[in-house]
């Protein structure tokens, strides 16, 4: 195992003796700064731009790219601003003949190697070279020689390489290796010869690595699936935020025409920070195959029958009219909006149905203590506790965002790390302290080895994998985690810190639980009527051969598949609507685009079908329904908000038995995962690539890149 | 089995920055240091802290070099960076960045001609050139018989006796000729050692005239006698004591 600490001296820090804020003057005028920012974060915070290519808030500094000098009074050279720290009183020059010359000195150098393929370039027009060397670069180039070329390097079906475009940053060699923790990257050879990439032919491989592609400050990166399908200012962009990933990242989605042509990560401190997953990136191709537009009836053949939005809402009416209350079970999918949970939770209610079930399988968590199934600690929590026990998720995969900023805690604060569950390489050193529940009660006796470390922690933290509580036992395995937290003050009103943590991996679910649906669905019973909401992860078994089912959704999955009437709802980008992540902190995501053929927004849907059946719910238009959200739980409606939640504890008491059994994490394939990443060709292509052994029946057209 | 091995051609005098797997180099090449280098490498890690261990990485390299007959195949650089505990690509970098070190194998004689500035006017290209003609290769090529490689270096600080030729990063051959060469890979072929040093008989680095200056002992310094230097301060010191306490006496006596 690597020694990953190791990295920390080469972050960038400076005395921590100087604790005040320091003065230093950037083209004259004076500004306060801590005195570890270096002399480029200075002149950002004077509002100075300085340009520069392998300067990255979030990677250590490597200077190397010289793009950033600036002219330093009393100094007899120019100094590069990015690893130079300041020191009180300096005054900074950036605006001088010297500064000038210099910039476009280290431009013509990087030009010099640089092809001259903009036209051809996808990082055209959003290039960091193009832009700087059209503002401080020289008019006339007077390099005569050759330029040289550098073969391209296999990043797998997400990242297009063009190596001869590299200008030898090395973002993404410092991305790899202090981000996604897989030190693969680097340059070799020197001088002209020099090269990124990985020496031996292996192919790079990471569950961010799309960010490489925002990383890189030319076209060497670029985002293969998006690759010549438009330029940047033909691109309309949207803020929006996905819910595809359950910590609901933000991200912009960039439209053209009627048509996603790619996503991007939109900064968020306390949820993302920079990174999205490439799930979260590159699934939304998925949205254009398979999709349900039209209303269709099964018929007795099985074959489909398209029937218009009125006969359809009518056949339904129909349908419930037959059945009672106590015979309707309705499910909500994972990627539900709060608005449309609402919707339906009034309708069934309305029509006297009570089961709705959020979780599929899952646990009946009790909604009525929000702490007892949000992330208490949130996400930013895993920056300030000393200890995280990850219990039944391979955070790799389930939230490689989140372990991104574990991985970071680990480096920087020492975060130890502690596993139950399947282990595997999860970027960082942690302890894996076994594989079955009989931990967990070893824990709790305190004969565990562990035990030890997690009573002397500060701030710990507890991390249950929502597959965890989707176990048979999961209740009673809850019941026992929940016993550790208390025995071992995971919970501490007095510093505020609430260290019991739930990460889902659907919004659905957090939505469900948010608005007070308990799950009072037994999957023993026999409906009658089944109302599928988007859900398409579960159990074909669990529905009745003779049941009607109704499936309202997006693609044509598992869901829709057994359905007797399908109605096409819209998905997170063609609908504007609210979610909740595992955090608890709502969001709004933004619609970019119109819905294909007569596919509605969820809570529209809902909301006709509840006049056709007469029993019309009272709200016509977006801003209605939230106030119908508020009304039930007011916080709903804050966004990009966590409403602070009580620290008390609130155990469940313990239901049944935890049997001995291994605890397994239940992603198999980290490209498909839900409706969406299933129908697109994209992740087919990664699972492809990147995980043969769990690989479906796809064959590309083309040939992988 | 020389030969059948493709040699990649090198430019700036470094060969190809990335590693193509061959029958004779990849992963799965055994490789493991001898029981002797271990010994050394555990000597080698003692020079670094626990914690810097990465120091040794061209430390390392050279021993796994000089053990694989002038050459760092690719499952040593794995091996180093098991040892250092380090990731494959930080040795790769390193192996990389120096020229020092070959990624591909040599010859016998790794013969590197230096071509820098006074060598190239002392007629570094004629040595080359000679060295072409009688192995049959040109430059970042191995002789069919696997004797000879050739490369061409950038100063190896022999200037005085250019031209000048290094063998295998070690023996030193100066004051070349066209014809000494010749005499030289005639010498390799048939199995034996030219000498050492300067090929036109003078002695390190003197005028081809032998030693016109600096013969007498320099007589910059007189002779001097340390020992006795060093008595004569000890008894002044002495002397000074004593003389400081007889005052005092006389000073109480007085009173
Ligand atoms: S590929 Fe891009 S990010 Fe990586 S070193 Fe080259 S220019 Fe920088
Ligand atoms: S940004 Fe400072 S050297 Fe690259």
């Amino acid at each position: 195992m690597l020694k990953l600490c190791q990295k920390i001296s080469r972050h960038f820090k400076t005395s921590s003796r100087l604790l005040n804020n320091i003065e230093v003057f950037v083209d004259g005028t004076p500004v306060s700064v801590a005195p570890d920012y270096s002399i480029l974060q200075a002149c950002q915070k004077a509002g100075v731009v300085v340009p520069h290519f392998c300067f990255h808030e979030r990677l250590a500094v490597s200077g190397n790219c010289r793009m950033c000098i600036v002219e330093i009074e009393k100094m007899p050279k120019v100094m590069t601003a990015c690893s130079m720290p300041v020191s009180p009183g300096m005054r900074i020059n950036t605006k001088s003949e010297k500064t000038y010359n210099a910039r476009g000195g280290v431009m013509e150098f990087l030009l010099a190697n640089h092809p001259l393929d903009c036209p051809i370039c996808d990082q055209g027009g959003e290039c960091d070279l193009q832009d700087q060397s059209a503002l401080y670069g020289y008019k006339i180039g007077r390099f005569m020689e050759y330029k040289r070329a550098v073969e391209d390097k296999n990043y797998g079906p997400l990242v297009a390489t063009v190596m001869t475009r590299c200008i030898h940053c090395t973002r993404c060699i410092r991305f790899y290796e202090e981000v996604a923790g897989i030190p693969i990257l680097g340059t070799t050879g020197r001088g002209r010869e020099t090269e990124v990439g990985t020496y031996v032919e292996k192919m790079v491989h990471s569950e961010l690595s799309g960010n490489l592609v925002d990383l890189c400050p030319v076209g060497a990166l670029t985002n293969a699936p998006y690759a010549f399908t438009a330029r940047p200012w033909e691109l309309r962009n949207v803020m929006s935020i996905d819910p595809t990933d359950s910590i609901t990242p933000s991200i912009e989605i960039s439209c053209k025409g009627g048509e996603v042509k790619r996503v991007l990560p939109r900064l968020h401190e306390e949820v993302n920070e920079e990174w999205i997953h490439d799930r979260s990136r590159h699934a939304f191709d998925g949205l254009k195959r398979q999709r349900l537009n039209a209303c269709l009836k099964k018929k007795a053949d099985g074959s489909y029958e398209e029937l218009t939005w009125k006969d359809a809402l009518e056949v339904l009416a129909e349908e419930v009219s037959k059945t009672s209350g106590n015979d309707m079970v309705g499910i909500i999918g994972e990627f539900m909006d709060v608005e449309a949970v609402v919707a339906f939770r009034d309708l069934m209610y309305k029509l006297g149905c009570e089961n709705i079930d959020a979780k599929k399988n899952g646990v009946k968590l009790s909604p009525d203590f929000r702490n007892n199934y949000l992330m208490n600690s949130r996400i930013s929590g895993i920056e300030e506790a000393d200890l995280l026990l990850v219990i039944g998720a391979n955070l790799r995969l389930d939230s490689p965002v989140i372990n991104a900023r574990v991985r970071k805690a680990t480096v920087l604060n020492g975060l130890n790390v502690g596993l139950i569950g399947t282990d595997d390489y999860l970027t960082y050193d942690h302890t894996h302290l076994g594989t079955s529940t009989s931990a967990l009660t070893d824990l709790l006796k305190g004969t565990h080895p562990f035990a030890k470390t997690l009573e002397k922690a500060k701030f710990p933290m507890i991390l249950v994998g929502a597959n965890v509580l989707k176990r048979e036992d999961g209740e009673a395995v809850n019941s026992v985690i929940q016993e550790i937290a208390k025995k071992y003050n995971v919970i501490k009103p007095e510093s505020n810190w609430n260290g019991y943590n739930v990460l889902h991996n659907e919004v659905g679910t957090v939505a469900a639980l948010e608005v007070g649906i308990t799950s009072e669905y037994d999957p023993k019973a026999k409906p009658k009527f089944m109302y599928l909401l988007g859900a398409d992860n579960f159990k074909p078994d669990e529905i009745p051969d003779d049941a009607f089912v109704v499936y309202q959704g997006t693609h044509g999955d598992e869901g829709a598949s057994r359905a007797n009437l399908i109605l096409p709802g819209a998905s997170y980008v063609e609908k504007s609507g609210s979610y909740v992540n595992t955090d608890g902190r709502v969001s709004l995501g933004k619609k970019a685009i119109p819905a294909p053929g007569q596919a509605k927004a969820d809570w529209e849907i809902l909301r006709a079908l509840s006049e056709v059946l007469g029993q019309t719910l009272p709200y016509d238009n977006l801003q209605e329904i939230r106030y119908r959200i508020a009304e039930l739980a007011p916080h709903l409606i804050k966004y990009d908000y966590v409403e602070p939640y009580s620290l008390s504890w609130h155990t469940v008491p313990v239901k049944g038995e935890v049997n001995k059994t291994v605890i397994s994490d239940f992603i198999d394939n980290f490209y498909m995962t839900d409706a969406i990443s299933r129908a697109s060709p994209t992740m087919a292509k990664c699972s492809e690539a990147f995980n043969p052994a769990r690989n479906t029946n796809f064959v590309p057209e083309v040939p992988i890149r | 089995m020389l030969a059948a091995r493709h040699f990649l051609r090198r430019t700036f005098s470094s060969a190809l920055a990335t590693h193509r797997d061959t029958a004779y180099n990849n992963r799965d090449t055994p490789f493991d240091f001898t029981e002797e280098n271990y010994q050394k490498i555990t000597t080698i890690l003692t020079h670094y802290p626990p914690q810097y261990k990465r120091s040794a990485t061209i430390n390392l390299l050279y021993l796994a070099q000089k053990q694989c007959d002038g050459w760092v195949p690719l499952a040593a650089m794995n091996k180093i960076a098991k040892i250092l505990e380090i990731s494959e690509m930080d040795v790769y970098e390193v192996c990389s960045f120096y020229t020092m070190f070959n990624r591909e194998p040599v010859g016998k004689y790794h013969l590197q001609v230096c071509g820098t500035t006074p060598c190239m006017i002392r007629g570094a290209q004629d040595i080359i050139k000679t060295i072409e003609h009688e192995c049959g290769i040109i430059k970042d090529q191995t002789s069919k018989d696997g004797l000879f490689t050739l490369t061409e270096v950038e100063c190896l600080g022999c200037c005085a006796n250019a031209p000048m030729l290094q063998v295998n990063g070690e023996k030193v051959y100066e004051d070349l000729t066209p014809e000494t060469m010749k005499a030289m890979i005639d010498a390799w072929k048939a199995g034996k050692e030219p000498k050492v040093g300067p090929q036109n008989g003078r002695t390190c680095a003197e005028g081809i005239q032998g030693r016109t200056t600096l013969k007498a002992q320099p007589n910059v310094w007189p002779d001097r006698d340390f020992a006795k230097a060093k008595d004569d301060y000890q008894k002044r010191l002495e002397a000074e004591a004593q003389k400081k306490k007889e005052e005092a006496a006389a000073a109480a006596a007085k009173k």
